[in-house]
């Protein structure tokens, strides 16, 4: 995997600098077999735009959706999909595995 | 997160300098660090000189919680002393696991483009090329030429510097020999134990196809914290 790419996070600064409003989830714990590692970076902007990946498609939805919130509150959430999870089976991680992906606002000061 | 702090790990990557970010899970609380800031941090200090070493983002225990550690390190480079055979079926292997290559070889008919298409190619004495390089903390050395007068500079130079791999073709015979020459140049034996030789994990490598397998799986092995095959 080396190093989480930064290519996501310079991405960001563009965004900022169009005056976005932009919020950045991070994978942060992996458990079984989840189809993104640890470090995985989604960005998003407040009309639903996003760049990168936090599953590879399984929950992508469900973290844009909590995105808006976040951005909307400026605070940052800790969010948990596993295959015991109810909601985690609707957005579609069958694949087997729990991940947690801490979503924050990025702010521009 | 701060804009600042992405601005600071963008030119922390320019300049190949390792950081991380610390984030308290629970408070939100954020700071970036470098590895000359975690002899401050007692309480996470061992799992994130670990995190740093191993490229491995993950979640620590601190005294306020959770903290996730997420890694920036600089991409990892590769310098390849040696525009031998082998080295030309090891520079793709590389390439595909991550590594920038950059070969240096003052024998231009063997450093050719010809024979490395796509690849840094560098025709200077390797003590020279090596002065402005920079070897660091993410960069592997590999002396492959099996020439004195090209190799035992070279690897004086690696020798002083933080590369994480020091590798160096030929036999146990010759690794002694080279052993021998560098002492007799002032270099210590503990330096020169940092030397990987005969190079490469020993799995029966026949030709430089599976030579140069079994040089890049050592390179990973040391990159990853398992041992490798020697020193």
């Amino acid at each position: 995997m080396g190093s989480p790419n930064t290519s996501i996070l310079s991405e960001a600064l563009g965004w900022l600098d169009e005056g976005r409003e932009v919020a950045l989830a991070t994978v942060v714990q992996t458990w079984g077999s989840a189809p993104q590692p640890v470090g995985s970076q989604l960005l998003i902007d407040s009309d639903g735009n996003f760049l990168g990946s936090v599953s590879g498609g399984c929950v992508e939805g469900a973290v844009i959706a909590e995105a808006g919130e976040v951005m909307a509150s400026g605070e940052a959430k800790l969010l948990e999909f596993g295959v015991e999870d109810e909601t985690a089976w609707q957005v579609g991680l069958a694949c087997g595995g729990t991940i947690r992906v801490y979503v924050e606002p990025l702010k521009a000061h | 997160m701060q804009r600042q702090v992405v601005e600071q790990l963008m030119s922390d990557r320019a300049e190949r300098r390792p950081a991380a970010v610390l984030t308290w899970l629970a408070s939100g609380e954020q700071r970036i660090i470098h590895a000359e800031d975690i002899a401050a941090m007692p309480e996470l200090g061992e799992g994130l000189t670990e995190a740093l070493r191993l490229d491995r983002s993950r979640v620590l225990e601190g005294a306020d919680g959770d903290v996730f550690v997420h890694v920036f390190n600089p991409p990892l480079r590769m310098v390849v002393v040696g525009a031998v055979h082998t080295a030309q079926f090891l520079v793709p292997m590389a390439t595909l696991a991550d590594y920038d290559v950059t070969i240096i070889d003052p024998r231009t008919a063997f450093a050719s483009e010809e024979r490395f298409p796509n690849v840094n190619l560098v025709t200077e004495w390797p003590d020279q090329a090596l002065a402005e390089f920079g070897l660091d903390t993410r960069t592997a050395f590999l002396a492959l030429t099996h020439d004195p007068k090209i190799d035992d500079p070279a690897l004086g130079v690696a020798l002083a510097s933080e590369a994480f791999y020091i590798g160096a073709l030929g036999s146990k015979r010759t690794h002694a020999k080279r052993v021998e020459r560098l002492v007799a140049q002032g270099i210590s034996e503990q330096a020169i134990g940092r030397i990987h030789a005969p190079i490469g994990l020993n799995i029966g490598a026949v030709g430089p196809v599976e030579i140069a397998m079994s040089i890049m799986a050592e390179v990973t092995a040391v990159l990853r914290g398992k041992s490798g095959s020697g020193p």
